[in-house]
């Protein structure tokens, strides 16, 4: 059985040929299309490692059948930096020390920039510990993370705000 | 994962076609049934995705005051919905203190009702587990049980349902509406989940094929809105199951209970409504002495299943805690915690 997808990943049309309905967001991504910045955690939904945006929302990409997908906008890590510049998120994690290790990294900094765009976190720092609890990280980087997400935040209220004046 | 053929109807007529052949399971977002098959507790033949269906993605407010909510309509889509946090604040609530941000971005309404139990034994191949292999036993009896049921399980299963949405839903007569084969029907979510008896396989009253397609809140909900909580007790801050948890509603008239709701999550097989308890409240002034009374009696029958005589007391306590708690009324903004037990202040951490 063959099926073939649409998808735009990170900005770019593609059409995507699966031989195998079984194949989830994640497998697709990291063996098919050779996007590794999505890592592979648990794969079960619980680490929160494969973190991606699927029409701009947050998600598991390890849970989502790719099939499921057909006609989505999936933006993954590889898609956030203009160029040599980093996105706000990105710079704000090397900042504040988000990260020992870096393998849950991908997940926490998409799952950052979707719960900035989902605006329900305000300045409140357990209100982003709990938005971010989708995002296991054994090195136990969490203060540095909960910091990077409140900075990335600013700065981008700020950049929104001077876009609209 | 099992080999599948994958299926994506157009509308709910041919989905309801689609799944009438045996072996077939429907697919929503996947984030329950995906998780299933990778670890093989579930091994369909015929996956029909769901996804596409039109219609059922929509919260519509009906002239009554009730809510009719799309089976497909996501869980943080719910939970967010302005009015519906206003109208049904403990359903919000709920939602909130379940999973993490992303599941909560793509599991559906109808998924987290039909969701199945997180018994290790059920998930375990190697283990014996009568609802996943119909009278191959239950290990769980033996086995690690602190978290397993209080109320209405058997010697065949003891297995809890893991849905915090589900316990306020069914504390305010939540009604599902089905689509299937021979048409349509409703069946009151209290009724939706089965207790286990000796066929814990049979897990919910939906015929073969049947889909949920909405669920309604009545209008006679809303009257709970400024008295409505739901507490939750896990064994991590967040982003965990319930050990026991309270959904409660009153409605007070200078300080005497006019009507009570009261249903306990993570003790039973269903979520679990204590009518008795409910009507011992009515007529009664809100107090301490009356919400133990109430609470006593909603954990009566309780008896443990193995390692957890620990639950019947922690679930007393939070009835107790979550009636308190309504009294005191609905908070004006979602607490940054939902539904903990930890006092929060905004600003403040409640890790030191």
């Amino acid at each position: 059985m063959s099926l073939s997808i649409g998808l735009t990943i990170n900005g770019q049309p593609r059409t995507v040929t699966l031989d195998d309905p079984r194949v989830t967001l994640l497998d697709l991504l990291r063996e098919r299309l050779d996007l590794t910045g999505t890592k592979k955690g648990c794969d079960r939904g619980q680490c929160g490692a494969c973190t991606v945006l699927v029409d701009g929302r947050r998600v598991n990409s390890c849970l989502a059948l790719a099939a499921s997908l057909d006609g989505a906008e999936v933006s993954t890590i590889e898609g956030l930096a203009e160029g040599e510049t980093l996105h706000p998120v990105q710079a704000a994690f090397i900042e504040h020390d988000g990260f020992q290790c870096g393998y849950c990294t991908p997940g926490q900094i998409m799952s950052a920039v979707g719960l900035i765009a989902e605006g329900h976190a305000g300045a409140d720092p357990e209100r982003i510990q709990e938005l971010m609890s989708g995002n296991i990280c054994r090195c136990g980087a969490y203060q540095g993370i909960t910091e990077a997400v409140l900075e990335a935040q600013k700065i981008l209220a700020e950049r929104n705000r001077r876009a609209a004046a | 994962m099992n080999r599948f053929d994958y299926i994506r109807p157009a509308s709910v007529p041919e989905a309801v076609a689609a799944a009438a052949v045996p072996g077939s399971a429907y697919l929503a977002a996947g984030t329950n049934l995906v998780d299933l098959m990778k670890g093989g507790a579930a091994r369909p033949e015929r996956v029909i995705d769901i996804t596409r269906l039109p219609g059922l993605d929509r919260i519509e407010w009906l002239a009554d005051g009730g809510v009719r909510i799309g089976a497909l309509v996501r869980n943080s889509d719910l939970a967010y919905d302005e009015r519906l946090s206003r109208t049904f604040p403990s359903v919000a609530e709920a939602l909130l203190s379940g999973a993490s941000a992303q599941l909560r971005n793509a599991a559906t309404v109808g998924g987290n009702l039909m969701q199945r139990t997180r018994c290790a034994y059920f998930h375990d191949l190697a283990g014996a587990c009568n609802r996943r292999v119909p009278g191959s036993g239950c290990d769980a009896l033996e086995g690690e049980n602190r978290l397993h049921a209080v109320l209405g399980w058997s010697e065949h299963c003891i297995a809890t349902h893991p849905s915090d949405f589900c316990v306020p839903l069914v504390a305010l007569d939540a009604v599902v509406e089905v689509e299937g084969p021979h048409g349509g029907r409703e069946i009151a979510l209290d009724t939706l989940h089965m207790l286990p008896g000796s066929t814990p396989e049979q897990e919910t009253a939906l015929m073969p094929g049947e889909l949920i397609v909405a669920i309604r809140l009545p209008a006679e909900a809303a009257a709970f809105s400024r008295n409505a909580r739901y507490l939750k007790l896990r064994e991590r801050t967040s982003y965990a199951f319930a050990v026991v948890s309270a959904a409660t509603a009153l409605e007070i008239e200078d300080g005497v209970i006019r009507a009570a709701r009261i249903a306990l999550g993570g003790v039973a097989a269903k979520p679990w409504r204590a009518r008795d308890a409910e009507a011992l409240l009515v007529d009664r002034t809100a107090s301490p002495e009356a919400f133990a009374m109430a609470a006593n009696l909603a954990l009566a029958e309780a008896r443990p299943s193995g390692d957890n005589a620990f639950k019947i007391e922690l679930a007393r306590r939070i009835v107790v805690r979550a009636l308190s708690l309504a009294l005191e009324g609905t908070p004006e903004f979602m607490p940054a915690l939902p539904a903990s037990p930890f006092s929060t202040i905004t600003g403040a951490n409640h890790v030191a």
